[in-house]
């Protein structure tokens, strides 16, 4: 087995070809908190997976889910934030669109958490993930992925400008969530940089 | 550099505090605290003790200050965020001792200067700070000029969901330490909601299915699950500002860090990452006129002070509004 990431909440290893995904136990909550947010956010990103995938958004194949584990396909290929350009950014536009179309709310939409993989952008992490049809989800989803082009990203107006255009291709109502993030930067709580 | 002595004035909520302080000593430290007979605080009632004691507390600590020696070289006082009222009159106090002692003004900011006198107290420089109080509960870190928020209540801070369950129970006001003391007889968990959103947590829906858990639950029981509840998210998503930023010591601070719980989940997780856990002594975890003074110095030392003109009070004032220049 190989260690890809450890993070607060979850490692994740490769092992035989799949990536296995383990969230792991904390001490400092009781069995019964620690057990019920391992199980429901287990399952629940299996489920987003699913139901992403469904929707014609390429995401990792789920093999298996157990308790606190997620088996999956291991994707070959780069994260997007090691290769993108305005192309790919417009494509990832498109993507997003059909994620929204689909009431899905990734919830941590960074460009970490996509793999360019035999030319196809695959979305992963769904930990976060829930069904959302509301414009200030939306907005926040979008809102987030912005922050990391600016954040990590050079030239990122013409990045974020090529995100709208494929996102209004495949979203109808792309323009009211786009007015919308432009509110959400103008609130106080997003108004200075956040880490 | 000259010894300089800074008054310092608290009063955004329930606790009237005065200190007068230099870098070394707390040279004196005055108090008067509104607990409300029945229900919660009410800002306008909070606003009304404070006026009729501010007079009081203002002579008592110069008075203590003066035995000591300790010549003003400012006064502070708490700019915000708190209740409007509370914060109008000690504003007005504050001005009225800048006009007629002629020693500048300094407008602090409530949720730094818990953090600020934390640090001084536990001697820690550049912590990941849990600040949980009433009306606040943020997870914060210095970078480049300002303490910014990496996670915040999306509601209600921490305590006033434990206070307003406590309220409903039939606690009397605080109803924290309460909650706290029937935690440790409780028996059994029962499940209630565990709201983290991104770095973000909520807690007012906790709230309502903790008071409707009271139907079906003892007292003791959803006492322990609240808990339970509520600090593993805030220790999540302390959790995870560590390993984001790769910090390694961890600060408490804010009226709801004196619960031993709280304190001791955080301390198991910082164990389990290889972390250290500071927490100041209670009293300077709740609102304190010493904080306030304490972070006034440091302001005055770096040359900010605030001209009578710009002085209103700023009720939701955040935190990383502060271009923090003394650290």
């Amino acid at each position: 087995m190989n260690l890809k990431t450890s993070g607060a909440e979850a490692i994740v290893r490769s092992c035989d070809g799949h990536i296995l995904k383990q969230r792991i136990p904390k001490r400092y909550r009781i069995k019964e908190v620690d057990e019920q947010i391992r199980r429901d956010r287990t399952k629940s990103e299996a489920k987003m997976i699913s139901e992403a995938r469904r929707s014609g958004i390429p995401t990792p194949v789920i093999y298996d889910v157990t308790d606190y584990d997620i088996r999956m396909e291991y994707l070959e290929g780069a994260q997007l934030k090691h290769v993108l350009d305005v192309d790919l950014c417009k494509r990832i536009g498109e993507l997003v669109g059909r994620l929204h179309t689909s009431g899905i709310v990734h919830g941590d939409l960074t460009t970490s958490n996509m793999i360019l993989s035999q030319g196809k952008i695959y979305l992963i992490d769904f930990g976060l993930a829930y069904f959302d049809r509301n414009t200030e989800a939306r907005g926040v989803d979008v809102h987030v992925l912005f922050q990391t082009f600016e954040s990590t990203h050079e030239e990122h107006d013409a990045l974020i400008n090529a995100f709208i255009e494929g996102y209004e291709k495949t979203f109808d109502g792309a323009k009211e969530i786009v007015q919308r993030v432009k509110a959400i930067e103008s609130r106080g709580r997003y108004r200075t940089e956040r880490l | 550099m000259k010894n300089r002595f800074v008054l310092g004035i608290e009063g955004t909520a329930w606790n009237l505090s005065a200190a007068i302080i230099d870098r070394t000593n707390i040279v004196a430290e005055v108090e008067s605290q509104y607990l409300p007979q029945k229900g919660g605080l009410h800002p306008r009632m909070a606003a009304q003790h404070h006026a009729s004691e501010i007079g009081d507390l203002i002579r008592k600590v110069l008075a203590e200050g003066g035995e000591f020696g300790a010549d003003l070289s400012a006064v502070a006082f708490s700019q915000g965020p708190g209740f409007g009222p509370c914060l109008r009159t000690i504003a007005t106090a504050a001005r009225a001792l800048s006009l007629s002692l002629e020693i500048p003004l300094i407008g602090v900011n409530h949720c730094i200067a818990h953090i600020e006198v934390g640090k001084r107290i536990c001697n820690v420089t550049d912590p990941v700070i849990l600040y949980v109080s009433g009306g606040n509960s943020q997870v914060l870190s210095y970078r480049a000029g300002k303490y910014r928020i990496f996670g915040e209540t999306l509601d209600i801070g921490i305590g006033n969901a434990l206070d307003k369950f406590g309220r409903y129970a039939g606690f009397q006001h605080p109803g924290g330490p309460k909650v706290e003391q029937l935690a440790k007889n409780a028996k059994k968990y029962v499940p209630l909601p565990y709201v983290v959103k991104g770095m973000d947590f909520s807690f007012s829906g906790l709230t309502t299915a903790a008071k409707d858990a009271l139907e079906y639950a003892s007292q003791e029981d959803v006492c322990h699950s609240f808990q339970e509840t509520a600090f593993a998210m805030l220790v999540e998503v302390t959790e995870r500002a560590l390993a984001h930023i790769e910090k390694d010591d961890v600060l408490l601070v804010g009226g709801v860090g004196a619960n031993e719980r709280l304190k001791e989940m955080l301390g198991i997780m910082c164990k389990d990452r290889g972390a250290r856990l500071y927490a100041p002594e209670k009293k300077f975890m709740r609102d304190n006129g010493v904080m306030i003074a304490h972070t006034g110095l440091l302001m005055l030392e770096s040359g900010v002070t605030l001209p009578i003109k710009d002085s209103a009070v700023r009720p939701n004032y955040r935190p990383d509004d502060v271009d923090v220049v003394w650290v």
